[in-house]
């Protein structure tokens, strides 16, 4: 079902008259719902100009918003490079022929998809000092924990994408002569790439979203500083809040559209095969907080 | 494995995981609730529902849990005054539970539109052909069967949510991860032992789940 508009028939004379009256109806409770938040934080003096003034001043952007935004792109970016190198690992251990590679990595991977990012980056950060006896970096705390996370995930989407090259592609390489290793690295993973490019990208938004556990553990990031000392200083934290959450949804939704346009591109050139029925991967933003929904 | 003979230690332990299991439970149904009705929303004939529905899923899907977690608790209740419980404890698992249905509810919708749309056209053109109304097209033709096909993605949701309430530990709950956090502090002779039973309880948990949730999909799909 391509539009949604094929569930309902083009609105009659009584149908239009009950969408108005819903529209009215509805719109009514919203704006109620819209007021209520106004008055509420007018009644907590929310609306006072100097909480908000601080982001008016470029000092504010400066010294809290745009570093915290820079240390959370950051972690994002290192670990996503970390964890495609992870995922792209073992997702070919776990397509290997031999059962001493292929059930350790899918231990691993399965382990890792299973537990809860936060208790992953508290082992890491508060108990591996223990070990070592040396301390964790912040960093790499929330570094290594986002990429054996992410890096399981990203595992199993490439899995995915290896299966989705039609066989003939592979049958074709073995009847050439090739190697079981030149098979996989010549003519299944960089198809599989194309095909799973919009996934990773998506996974992108995901490992945005989840670098704000950092915050947990006192990672310098958006929430930390943007949130947390602006308001320290400021008084401010319900605005300071919700200017964050509007940067992290621009930066979300443009990370989302570019997937989307991805996505159309490389279904378009048709370089990429077609990834069918159950195996469709999406492009949606997932749940992340050590939790995807692939 | 010493630190779990200890009965205060296994208390923390349990504490943590029952916590978890409430968390997922309430959060669970507000976001299956939410979701539901935010889906329904977004494919009705009114433009105003449409419009709320995909604000909605926009703005939640894209901010942090742990922001609106954050949030429900520095703004809803310190700012804002909004106090769910006078138990300390009761008060920050239910603003929890409300960042976590809320979060959540934006991904059970898109995963029941995403089902809505692998129904043939067909099915619903034959209901409107028959004279059904919108909604006896949605309860009675569509929706059962999209039921069926969205049972893996919402059970992939589920393990997600089960594994995010472990993020309400910011805001003071002594769920999972922040007695271990205590137990690996107080016991740092032992971090190990420590961490795989909370992360293999976690992996004991949601692993089968995943496969039942897998084996259920396919047991159930519509046969096209």
């Amino acid at each position: 079902m391509s539009t949604d508009a094929v569930l309902y028939d083009h609105p009659g004379p009584k149908a239009k008259v009950r969408n108005l009256v819903l529209t009215v109806v509805f719109g009514i409770a919203v704006l109620g719902l819209l007021w209520w938040i106004y008055s509420r934080f007018d009644a907590k003096g929310q609306w006072d100009a100097n909480l908000w003034k601080p982001f008016t001043q470029s000092s504010t952007w400066t010294d809290y918003i745009l570093p915290g935004l820079w240390g959370t792109i950051k972690a994002a970016a290192v670990a996503m490079v970390l964890s495609l190198v992870f995922g792209v690992l073992f997702a070919v251990g776990r397509l290997s022929d031999h059962w001493w590679v292929r059930w350790p990595a899918g231990a691993v991977v399965e382990f890792f998809r299973a537990v809860p990012l936060l208790l992953l980056m508290f082992f890491i950060f508060f108990g591996v000092p223990f070990i070592t006896e040396e301390p964790m970096s912040i960093f790499w705390a929330v570094v290594l924990g986002l990429t054996l996370y992410n890096g399981s995930v990203l595992a199993e989407a490439f899995r995915a994408g290896v299966y989705s090259v039609p066989r003939g592609q592979s049958e074709a390489a073995y009847a050439i002569g090739m190697r079981k290793g030149q098979v996989m690295s010549q003519i299944l993973i960089p198809q599989a790439a194309r095909a799973m490019l919009p996934v990773i990208v998506s996974q992108l938004v995901v490992l945005v979203k989840d670098t704000a556990l950092g915050y947990i553990i006192s990672y310098n990031e958006l929430i930390q500083l943007g949130v947390n000392n602006l308001s320290a200083n400021f008084g401010n934290v319900v605005q300071a809040a919700i200017v964050a959450a509007i940067i992290y949804i621009i930066v979300n939704s443009l990370l989302t559209a570019f997937a989307g346009w991805l996505g159309r591109r490389t279904r378009r050139t048709g370089k990429a095969p077609r990834v069918t029925g159950a195996q469709q991967m999406t492009v949606e933003p997932g749940m992340g907080g050590g939790g995807g929904t692939s | 494995m010493d630190v779990f003979s200890d009965a205060l230690n296994r208390d923390v332990y349990l504490t943590g995981f029952l916590w978890i299991l409430k968390l997922t439970l309430a959060g669970g149904v507000g976001a299956l609730v939410l979701g539901v009705l935010l889906a329904a929303m977004r494919v009705s004939p009114v433009p105003v529902l449409r419009g709320f529905g995909t604000a909605w899923v926009n703005t939640f899907r894209n901010t942090p849990l742990t922001l609106i977690i954050f949030f429900c608790y520095f703004g809803l209740f310190s700012t804002l005054g909004l106090s769910l419980s006078d138990d300390i404890n009761l008060n920050n698992f239910w603003l929890g539970a409300i960042g976590l249905a809320v979060y959540t509810a934006a991904f059970v919708c898109e995963a029941i539109r995403s089902g809505i749309n692998t129904v043939p056209a067909g099915q619903a053109e034959a209901a409107r052909a028959i004279g059904m109304t919108f909604r006896q097209t949605l309860t009675i033709v569509i929706l059962p069967q999209a039921g069926r096909a969205v049972i893996a993605p919402l059970g992939s949701i589920l393990i997600a949510l089960c594994k995010n309430s472990t993020i309400v530990g910011t805001i003071g709950l002594m769920e999972s991860s922040n007695a271990m956090k205590e137990l690996i502090n107080a016991n740092g002779d032992a971090v190990i032992p420590i961490f795989l039973v909370f992360a293999g309880t976690f992996a004991l948990f949601l692993i089968p789940t995943g496969y039942a949730f897998g084996w259920l999909a396919n047991r159930l799909a519509v046969k096209r």
